[in-house]
């Protein structure tokens, strides 16, 4: 009687097992199979000539991703500016203020943003920027892109904050230091982990954001350095290849997919890393 | 005869509109122990931190009355240099885990923004060390960060940290009762060997070790102070029946 | 702490044998020489020293246990020498009495010289100094033969006695001579009573065994 139990519960217990181990690959199934089919497509593109020239005109063979390149990383590089200080000193707020009203508001209004449909942005930055400026430019897609990742890096910072035990606090204010001082000499190097680690997804996550750049950005075969024009951007420029007739497009757009998942990727161990490296335990 | 180092009159403490501490007057003689003992609740922490003013820092909190440092009113100087002169050590130690154990030793200094030359700097480190029993353990690997070192050898460091700033008075809020009996039983006779250089006030829920370490002691019991003498005193002969009800483990 | 507390008692208790012993050897060196400032000085001074080392002894003793919680083998220090200093303090009040009787002895002629009197207090004087070093140097061994030889002091006592008897009954005006010369005896006898009491407790404190009162089976 006991040992019939006993083997029902076993079975039920290794069919669960099953279960669990098999869901998972399910899971994992999919994110290798893309990561095969742009390795496949993107590599054959990918070279030298690839990496560093201009695209070509329409119809002709050859060319290169470099302004795209040049673009995506001028277009992050100016978003973070504005969006790393902004959002880390608010997430400190956040982390300090606690429970008052005004924080409970700003914390509301960082999650509403968060949820703000991306081509929703870049309409918003179009009607803000592009009208008043008159062009399109790198500059209004940062701002898109920054209120893309503003949400990320407050939320993140916050929580990497809250963290700290208030006894470390206590210690430094012991000492005779003043509030302002523990803060930043105390409490931040101890949250650099976190707060790098957040900004760093950030900037993964904006990379790969095609809709706000649409009507900011705009894209150009040109090689642009002036934030105050337009620029081609990895994204935009696999969205205008891959919908084109062109098949030498469309394999370059396959390139350019790898060179951004890649791009994505390194960001992404990075912030591993990092994280890893300067966490600080208590 | 030693002289008053703190003298506290009538002071009252609270926390929004609960009283915790009602009028408790007493003084603390130099480079002495003395103990604040009684049951949880009793005040005495809260007290405690409101002589280096860190009471006030929990909104809705507020004192009432006078402490005086020699001939200084505490409540009347500016809380940074209160607590530049008064320092203190917490329950569970709490050394920076961002910094190495020689910057966690000059960390009043280096946080203050006080530059000293590096000769003067490692002096204080050593000597700071040297006294709470710490530098024959650390000072081979002062560059590394202090998270390998024990509780009570962290603990120690927080002491360490302390005595750095070269306080008038040393407050020291139940500094063993996070660490094993052996860690505590060092910590104890490092602050009987401690009190030749610095005044120390201890706050312990523990009344055998506010019995074994200090010479003079304070009971406490609901907010009030409710028997002050010389602790050999207030062990065999307290005056207070109350004081005889916690000795022999009535409540508490 | 707690042991240099205890090395404090222990050296308050030797000093206070010490004291003890000087006040029993006055005594006797006054009534042997007939001195009587020795004795008057016994009386008046060192009687005052010996309460006064008995109240300080107390003292220190409850402080120790309130504040040090001491256990074990240290606990039974403690106690013990708690109760020594009470031993040490009757043979305090003892050599005084002693030095009372001596007193109206000197007065008067000797009846015969003293040779059992001295005898006696060299013997007891002797257990007290070894029932000292027993103590110190935690040794059972010692205590016990000291014990023994309290039966020599019993035997030394009666044979004083039958002495006396004999002088009373040829000579009854000297018989408050004698009767005095009886209470050195008694006196002398039950200071080493309370050597052999202290003896005990050193068994006590090295051994843990309590021998009080049937010390003879132990034996």
């Amino acid at each position: 009687m006991v040992n019939s139990n006993i083997y029902f519960r076993i079975i039920k217990d290794r069919l669960f097992l099953c279960g669990v181990y098999f869901f998972a690959f399910l899971v994992i199934v999919p994110l290798f199979l893309i990561l095969y089919y742009i390795i496949k497509n993107g590599l054959p593109v990918i070279n030298w000539e690839f990496l560093s020239s201009l695209p070509k005109p329409m119809g002709d063979v050859g060319g290169g991703i470099v302004n795209a390149l040049a673009g995506t990383i001028m277009v992050v590089l100016t978003a973070s500016v504005f969006a790393i200080p902004f959002g880390v000193l608010t997430g400190i707020y956040l982390a300090e203020a606690g429970k008052s009203r005004i924080a409970d508001a700003v914390r509301l209004c960082a999650e509403i943003l968060q949820g703000v449909p991306s081509i929703v942005i870049g309409i918003i930055a179009y009607a803000w920027i592009v009208v008043t400026f008159g062009s399109f430019s790198v500059f209004s897609g940062s701002v898109a892109l920054a209120l893309m990742m503003l949400p990320v890096v407050v939320r993140s910072t916050e929580e990497t904050l809250k963290l700290i035990p208030n006894t470390i606090r206590e210690a430094s204010l012991a000492l005779g230091v003043s509030y302002t001082r523990t803060i930043l000499k105390v409490i931040i190097p101890c949250g650099l982990s976190g707060i790098s680690t957040g900004v760093l997804l950030g900037v993964a996550r904006i990379s790969g954001e095609t809709a706000p750049l649409l009507f900011t950005a705009f894209g150009s075969p040109y090689m642009n350095l002036n934030i105050f024009k337009p620029a081609d951007t990895l994204p935009l420029l696999i969205f205008n290849y891959a919908t084109s007739p062109y098949p030498d497009w469309q394999a370059m757009a396959w390139g350019a997919s790898l060179v951004l998942v890649a791009f994505i990727l390194i960001i992404n161990l990075l912030a591993k890393l990092i994280g890893r490296k300067w966490e600080v335990t208590f | 005869m030693g002289s008053n180092v703190l003298t506290i009159n009538d002071f009252c403490a609270h926390f929004e509109e609960n009283q915790v501490v009602n009028n408790v007057t007493m003084k603390v003689e130099q480079n002495m122990v003395t103990s604040l003992m009684g049951p949880s609740g009793c005040g005495k922490t809260t007290l405690l931190r409101c002589i280096n003013r860190m009471h006030e820092l929990v909104p809705g909190a507020g004192v009432k009355g006078r402490v005086m440092l020699h001939d200084n009113d505490l409540y009347a100087m500016n809380p940074i240099e209160v607590r530049k002169r008064i320092g203190m050590v917490f329950q569970r130690p709490n050394p920076f885990p961002s910094m190495t154990i020689y910057d966690n030793v000059i960390a009043g200094y280096k946080l203050n923004g006080i530059r000293l030359k590096r000769p003067e700097r490692d002096k204080i480190v050593e000597d700071s060390l040297r006294k709470s029993a710490l530098w024959e353990e650390v000072k081979d690997r002062m560059y590394k960060r202090g998270t390998f070192l024990s509780g009570g050898q962290q603990q120690r460091l927080c002491i360490a940290r302390a005595l750095a700033m070269e306080p008038d008075v040393l407050l020291m809020d139940e500094p063993t009762s996070a660490l094993d009996p052996k860690s505590t039983a060092h910590i104890e006779e490092l602050i009987i060997e401690l009190k030749e250089n610095v005044t120390i006030l201890l706050v312990t829920h523990n009344m055998a070790q506010a019995a074994r370490v200090s010479d003079f002691t304070a009971f406490m019991y609901l907010g009030d102070l409710v028997e002050f003498g010389p602790t050999e005193k207030l062990f065999t002969v307290p005056e207070d029946k109350r004081t005889e009800e916690y000795l022999s483990g009535k409540f508490g | 702490m707690l042991r240099a507390k205890i090395d404090d008692l222990k050296r308050q208790i030797i000093q206070y044998s010490d004291h003890v012993e000087k006040m029993i050897e006055k005594s006797i060196r006054g009534l042997v020489s007939q001195n009587e400032g020795l004795l008057k000085s016994v009386i008046k001074e060192d009687e005052d020293k010996a309460n006064m080392l008995e109240l300080e002894l107390d003292r220190t003793c409850t402080t120790v246990i309130a504040q040090y919680q001491p256990m074990g083998k240290e606990l039974r220090t403690v106690l013990m020498i708690y109760d020594m200093s009470n031993a040490f303090e009757r043979m305090g009040d003892h050599a005084v009495n002693i030095s009372e009787s001596a007193l109206p002895l000197i007065k008067h002629k000797k009846i015969k010289p003293f040779i059992d009197i001295p005898r006696m207090s060299e013997i007891t004087i002797k257990m007290l100094n070894d029932c000292i070093e027993a103590f110190v140097n935690e040794s059972s061994k010692i205590a016990k033969e000291v014990c023994k030889r309290d039966s020599m002091i019993d035997g030394i006592r009666s044979q004083i006695l039958r002495e006396l008897i004999t002088f009373m009954a040829e000579n009854p005006s000297i018989i408050s001579d004698c009767l005095h010369i009886l209470r050195i005896a008694d006196n002398l006898e039950r200071i080493a009573d309370l050597t052999t009491n202290i003896c005990e407790d050193v068994i006590f404190i090295t051994k843990g065994k309590v021998v009080k009162h049937n010390i003879q089976k132990k034996n």
